[in-house]
């Protein structure tokens, strides 16, 4: 069937699968409510136990992965048509290791147990800091080349810096938090979290989603895409810094997610006929139904081990992705 | 009106000097083949009047200053085919042509009418509407550069910059993408386009320009720029010329003796 035909249907599945695996994340948990019963207590004005679970525990954690996943998923699928490359990541500029690194020195500080928003806030902060070092690095005029060089770096030495945090640690409990807060989860966020992430990923997204046209025109190479009209400072600017609100904040609430991607625009690439700007809305629907039904995965799995999110997606993510590159392999021979 | 000028242009990378104030004009109807050997800044010529590399003097796309113009509009007014034939994503013929009518879509308008005949204007023009649904990363080395001329076709410039265009392509088909340019300078538009190849140069370019060294060392007819004297000093090499069919043959024959 024609690619163009089967685009509208392509989206209109990964809307439906994104929203079904939505209501399933807020129907699973360790208190048995059925779902007739989750759904009432989500819209009535009662205060007792189920609304309560329902709107200060499972809503915010649906929300979360919801939005997250769809900050990975479009941010890999903008990274990947802006410089040319399918094994381009968020993680690839550094931010997400930056902010991890903010997080870590928070919970090594012991700010984050002064107050609630210290560890989000540190950890928006490293990627502010992670993406003005790449901005400044990469230059005006700009080059893939460099922003991903720039960021590998920013990736080494956050790495490192963590890792003498870790080294440090004044004790055994705030290693162990630390360590834990690095394998990525939304157990236990509030409604703060979202709030406090929703804002910086709608910037994201807009700067994400306004790049469609010119990745289309990359597809040629830069200098190609410069002489079709595509600014590429401007493009450098969105790409970089799109990725930075939406990845930063996703980082700051939940800790690094990793291979969703990477994996979810390689998955879909195909379906979508190879073309960079239909491959964003597929990719941001793709990554919040992965992130979804993985955050489901782990509470139906393991309900009293609270399994890490990060460890389900990169225990799934890294075989898969082995596959994607065994069958690509297997099309160059 | 002349649809490129340039005055004075210098181009440093690094500190080398690449372009040494180059002078020229372009009118309606010129195919002009820019030769000379390597290293003597044909390619830097044609990216500098783009924008790609930082350029000192003026450059001016249908009498506008190019610096001075918004990229979008740059597009309208000069096409590029870039030496490399970079297809990044498997994507179908179609769309790889319809990108270049990206300079006239505003914002995320879908193809009009006119986009479309515009493309298909140019596929019928290099002879690929056989193969418009098929994966443009999968085609040949010939049927690839042939897109991506009409990829350049689409965009519907008055001037088109070509970076060795035909290497690479088999004696067919390199005949008949000069053959092309031709047409389109009897159009009315014009073609600027680095060759290595002297013979194709001196029989279809309407006029030469002959770089060496970030200079401009001949610019005129074939007949006038195309010399034993300047094959020699320039090039290093002797050559065999000749008339076919009304027009010049150079064929370069042997590295030049000294003296």
């Amino acid at each position: 069937m024609n690619a163009g035909r089967r685009y509208p249907v392509l989206i209109a599945l990964l809307a439906v699968l994104t929203l079904a695996l939505f209501l399933l994340s807020l129907t699973i948990g360790p208190a048995g409510i059925a779902f007739a019963e989750s759904m009432k207590a989500l819209f009535s004005d009662k205060a007792d136990g189920v609304a309560l679970i329902m709107r200060e525990i499972r809503l915010p954690r649906a929300l979360l992965g919801l939005m997250i996943g769809a900050t990975l998923g479009l941010s890999g699928a903008v990274l990947q048509g802006y410089l040319r490359n399918p094994l381009a990541e968020p993680g690839l500029l550094g931010i997400s290791a930056s902010a991890s690194l903010g997080a870590v020195l928070a919970i090594y500080t012991g700010l984050s147990a002064a107050f609630l928003l210290a560890l989000p806030l540190a950890a928006l902060a490293g990627a502010v800091a992670a993406v003005l070092v790449v901005q400044a690095i990469a230059g005006q005029r700009g080059g893939a080349l460099l922003v991903i060089l720039a960021g590998i770096a920013i990736s080494s030495f956050a790495g490192a810096m963590t890792s003498l945090a870790l080294n440090l640690s004044p004790n055994p409990f705030a290693a162990v938090e630390i360590m834990f807060w690095m394998l990525g989860s939304l157990t236990d966020r509030s409604m703060t979290h979202v709030w406090l992430a929703a804002p910086f990923m709608l910037v994201g997204w807009a700067m994400l989603g306004s790049l469609g046209r010119a990745l289309d025109a990359l597809t040629l190479g830069s200098e190609t895409a410069a002489t079709m009209g595509v600014e590429l400072r401007k493009v450098q600017f969105l790409a970089v810094f799109g990725t930075a609100a939406g990845v930063g904040a996703a980082t700051a609430v939940a800790g690094a997610i990793g291979f969703v991607g990477l994996v979810v625009p390689h998955i879909l690439r195909p379906l979508v006929g190879a073309r960079p700007s239909r491959l964003l809305p597929a990719s941001a629907l793709g990554g919040a139904s992965m992130v979804l039904a993985a955050d489901t995965l782990v509470r139906i799995l393991a309900p009293e081990r609270d399994l890490k999110l990060g460890v389900l997606t990169a225990i799934v993510g890294a075989p898969f992705f082995l596959w994607l590159v065994f069958r690509t392999r297997r099309s160059l021979l | 009106m002349t649809l490129l000028s340039v005055k004075n242009l210098v181009v440093e990378l690094g500190l080398r000097p690449v372009l040494n104030g180059l002078d020229f004009a372009v009118r309606p109807g010129e195919f002009v083949g820019l030769i000379g050997p390597n290293g003597a800044g044909k390619s830097t010529l044609l990216r500098s009047v783009l924008g790609l590399v930082p350029a000192r003097g003026e450059v001016r796309l249908s009498g506008e200053e190019a610096a001075a113009t918004s990229a979008r509009l740059r597009a309208t007014r000069a096409a590029y085919l870039a030496q490399e034939r970079e297809i990044a994503w498997a994507v179908p013929v179609e769309m790889v042509v319809a990108l270049g009518r990206s300079p006239h879509r505003p914002g995320l308008a879908a193809l009009t009418e006119k986009d479309r005949a515009a493309v298909d204007a140019a596929m019928r023009r290099m002879d690929i509407e056989a193969f418009r649904n098929r994966i443009a990363t999968e085609l040949s080395g010939g049927e690839k550069a042939r897109v991506l001329v009409a990829r350049a076709l689409a965009q519907d410039t008055p001037l088109l910059l070509a970076d060795e265009p035909t290497a690479g392509l088999d004696p067919a088909h390199q005949i008949a993408l000069m053959r092309l340019f031709s047409s389109l300078a009897a159009d009315g538009k014009s073609v600027v386009a680095s060759l290595h190849d002297l013979g194709l140069a001196a029989r279809w370019c309407s006029r030469l320009i002959l770089l060496d060294k970030g200079r401009i060392v001949a610019d005129g007819l074939p007949s006038t720029v195309l010399t034993p004297e300047n094959l020699r000093a320039i090039y290093g090499v002797d050559a065999f010329f000749g008339e076919a069919h009304g027009a010049p043959i150079v064929h370069p024959l042997d590295l030049a003796t000294p003296g």
